[in-house]
């Protein structure tokens, strides 16, 4: 079986939806949400590669080692954030965040 | 002369200034001496500026002060300028003269006041605007004092400001006069139009072009002059509180009785009558206004002596009388009489003055009462008030003994309304007639009301309560001087003045001040008139006296049994013929009624309720609805991004490709 560029796009693809009803289905913990942005990231990732591969590009693969370092320093600051939350309110479940309720 | 003329008119204001300005620095007794001294010297002044215009040559009848530009647009030129002749110079003498009286009145009868300089500086400031009213020599500065005398009189009506009634009248007063000042603006305007000038000079060389000339007014196509003429009256009207406007002028007596003296009878409510005898070239050309100022005045003659025949209050029948002896004035001057009726108004000044100034002693010595059927036998308590206030009565009812030492022997207003009623008999004219019978039957009724005062005041028994009696006084002296000099005059001005006015010497008197060749015919008319016409109004007021001492002294039962007898007759007298009941149904009432409806629901409904008010509930309504997107939840954020993002991308692939 020939791998195409079609099925590294539906991989992508697939990974990216996933990130995305995690974000919205779950409903226990910010952790699960940061999780899900960086599937989101990576299935984002998939796509340059894939198509730095198929073009014969090497842009796409530098561009990939620059968003999984940010997505590195994202995970890094987020999760600080989320110790520095836990420790003001006592509970970083998603239904208790709602201080900016209007 | 110049010096002079100038001297007279700022005096007061500069002693005004003083009074009004540093009252808190000098205090009371500086205030009257300043202000009664400033009054002093300009009285003075102004007998020298009479005497020299009076009876100067006929090169010295007109002098004009110019003092300095006032307003330049175009061609309209307005000066400040101070115009003496001798219509002006006799003016000059009746202000400053009882100004000054009551200035020194002032001093006793406000003693126990607690504003003294301000109301010093009142009066003096509005016998500066009265001064420039009557030097005036165009029409738009004689509208400034004009308006100023209203203020003035606004100010010292509601001198007792913690009043309410007191500034009641004040505001129908100031009301009342707009509307007659609002004709007087418009007579202003249309002269202004017609000629392309408000000087008087200007104006009357152009008097018998206006005859000719025709004016659109309301849609009706009328004689010019006639229009501005009745115009300029319905001012008049205003200010002298004529039939119809009168309303405000009894009220006015809420202000200090001085105030009434001076304002309401001496001098600001004849201003009307000085502007028609001012404006007398132009009256004069115009038969049909001419007739209207006779028929309103005569009708005012008759209607306030009605009036005043039924009150009860000392003040208010001097005002009806006030009001009856200005009408008096109007119909001489409607009939051509101009000199007669300046006549008048200086002996009436004189006599009237003397009158409110003598029921202010009655109601000081009674610690203000002001009812008559509280008092009674004041003249033990009151002497010299008692002396005055009959020489008063006297001049105003026009007593004297014809037929003696040329015109007769009489008190000042035997003189002065004799000489009105034989002219308005004299020239023969229907509304002439009727103004002669109506003014004589107002003599009949003046010559009532006045001695039932007396009757009423100074004899019988006390009817108030014994205490008042006991603190019952006679004023002091710094009140009876000014009576007794008013007194002289009401006395003695009519006996020396006549020959100036109306007798052989009138013609040089007043130059050329006053319509010439009209008064020239009337006054050979009054001389003309047969003998029952001269004596007919001492008659009537023998009668009047004779009649009210029948009814108040010999037998005090009559009048309830006249009451009794004709009380329908009586009331429509007592309420002053309903005239302000007639007024509150028909303008005040609606007023208020627009005023409300225009306050609930042009204001509150409309304009806050869709303004203000309506925006400010829509905005919160809004926030309201945008506020419950705000979840607070995260994911519902984000999932608004994505959205956002995946609609953006959309639109840039389908859209921008």
């Amino acid at each position: 079986m020939v791998i195409t560029l079609g099925h590294y796009l539906a991989v992508a693809s697939v990974l990216f939806t996933l990130g995305i009803l995690g974000i919205f289905l779950n409903r226990k913990n910010v952790i699960v949400i940061l999780m899900c942005v960086e599937l989101m990231l990576l299935s984002v990732n998939i796509n340059l590669v894939a198509f730095s591969a198929f073009q014969g590009n090497i842009v796409g693969q530098i561009f990939a080692m620059l968003v999984l370092t940010v997505a590195a320093a994202e995970a890094a600051i987020g999760l600080a954030i989320l110790v520095v939350y836990f420790r003001n309110r006592g509970t970083i479940a998603v239904e208790d965040i709602n201080s900016m309720k209007g | 002369m110049d010096l002079a003329v100038k001297l007279i008119v700022l005096l007061p204001l500069v002693a005004a200034a003083i009074a009004g300005l540093f009252c808190r620095v000098i205090g009371d007794r500086p205030a009257q001496i300043v202000t009664s001294a400033a009054l002093l010297i300009a009285a003075a002044l102004s007998i020298f500026v009479f005497t020299r215009i009076g009876f100067g040559p006929d090169t010295l009848k007109l002098v004009v002060v110019k003092i300095s530009p006032w307003i330049s647009s175009g061609t309209l030129e307005i000066d400040w300028s101070l115009r003496v002749d001798t219509l002006t110079a006799v003016m000059l003498i009746v202000v400053t003269v009882v100004s000054s009286m009551v200035h020194i009145y002032s001093i006793g009868y406000m003693a126990d006041d607690t504003s003294i300089p301000r109301f010093m500086a009142y009066l003096s400031l509005f016998t500066f605007f009265m001064l420039m009213l009557v030097t005036s020599d165009n029409l738009v500065q004689l509208f400034f004092g004009w308006e100023g005398v209203g203020l003035a009189s606004y100010l010292l009506i509601g001198f007792w400001y913690d009043r309410p009634a007191a500034n009641a009248a004040a505001i129908k007063a100031f009301i009342v006069n707009r509307v007659g000042d609002f004709g007087f603006a418009l007579g202003i305007f249309a002269v202004w139009v017609l000629t392309g000038s408000v000087m008087y000079d200007d104006i009357f060389a152009k008097a018998s072009e206006l005859a000719q000339m025709r004016l659109v007014f309301l849609g009706m196509d009328l004689n010019a002059l006639t229009v501005t003429c009745l115009l300029l009256f319905v001012g008049a009207m205003g200010k002298s509180a004529q039939f119809g406007l009168h309303t405000w002028l009894p009220d006015a007596m809420e202000g200090p009785t001085p105030v009434s003296a001076l304002i309401h009878a001496a001098t600001m409510v004849t201003a009307g009558v000085f502007m028609v005898a001012r404006l007398s070239p132009l009256f004069a050309l115009s038969p049909t206004a001419s007739a209207v100022v006779t028929l309103v005045g005569a009708a005012t003659a008759f209607f306030a002596a009605t009036i005043g025949l039924t009150q009860f209050d000392i003040k208010r029948v001097v005002a009806y009388s006030t009001c009856s002896q200005l009408g008096y004035m109007f119909f001489a001057c409607g009939v051509g009489a101009y000199s007669a009726a300046m006549f008048h108004l200086m002996t009436h000044a004189f006599f009237k003055a003397l009158l409110f100034l003598g029921s202010g002693s009655v109601i000081n010595c009674l610690h203000h009462e002001q009812d008559m059927r509280k008092m009674g036998g004041v003249r033990e308590k009151a002497p010299h008030t008692f002396i005055v206030m009959w020489i008063g009565t006297l001049a105003l009812s026009g007593i004297g003994i014809p037929f003696i030492l040329g015109e007769g022997v009489g008190f000042a207003g035997f003189y002065s309304k004799d000489a009105m009623l034989e002219a308005a008999y004299g020239v023969h004219t229907s509304v002439g007639v009727i103004a002669y019978w109506l003014g004589v039957i107002a003599a009949f009724m003046t010559a009532f009301y006045s001695t039932r005062v007396m009757f009423m005041t100074f004899y019988g028994k006390y009817r108030g309560d014994h205490h008042t009696w006991d603190h019952a006084h006679e004023s002091p002296v710094v009140m009876l001087i000014p009576l007794y000099v008013l007194a002289a005059g009401a006395t003695l001005s009519g006996y020396v003045a006549y020959d100036w006015f109306v007798g052989a010497d009138w013609a040089d008197f007043w130059g050329k001040s006053i319509a010439v060749e009209t008064t020239r015919e009337v006054i050979h008319h009054l001389h003309e008139t047969p003998v029952w016409v001269k004596v007919m109004p001492l008659i009537f007021a023998l009668a009047g006296i004779a009649l009210s001492w029948l009814y108040y002294i010999g037998m005090p039962e009559l009048p309830a049994r006249t009451v009794a007898a004709f009380p329908r007759i009586h009331r429509f007298f007592f309420n002053k013929w309903y005239f302000d009941e007639l007024y509150d149904w028909l303008f005040v009432k609606p007023a208020l009624m627009i005023g409300r409806f225009f306050w609930k629901k042009g204001d509150g409904a409309v304009i806050d309720g869709l303004g203000p008010d309506g925006i400010a509930a829509r905005s919160l309504n809004m926030a309201g609805a945008l506020g419950r997107f705000q979840s607070g939840y995260l994911y519902h954020y984000a999932f608004v991004m994505l959205v956002g993002v995946a609609g953006l991308v959309t639109y840039f692939m389908l859209v921008m490709r």
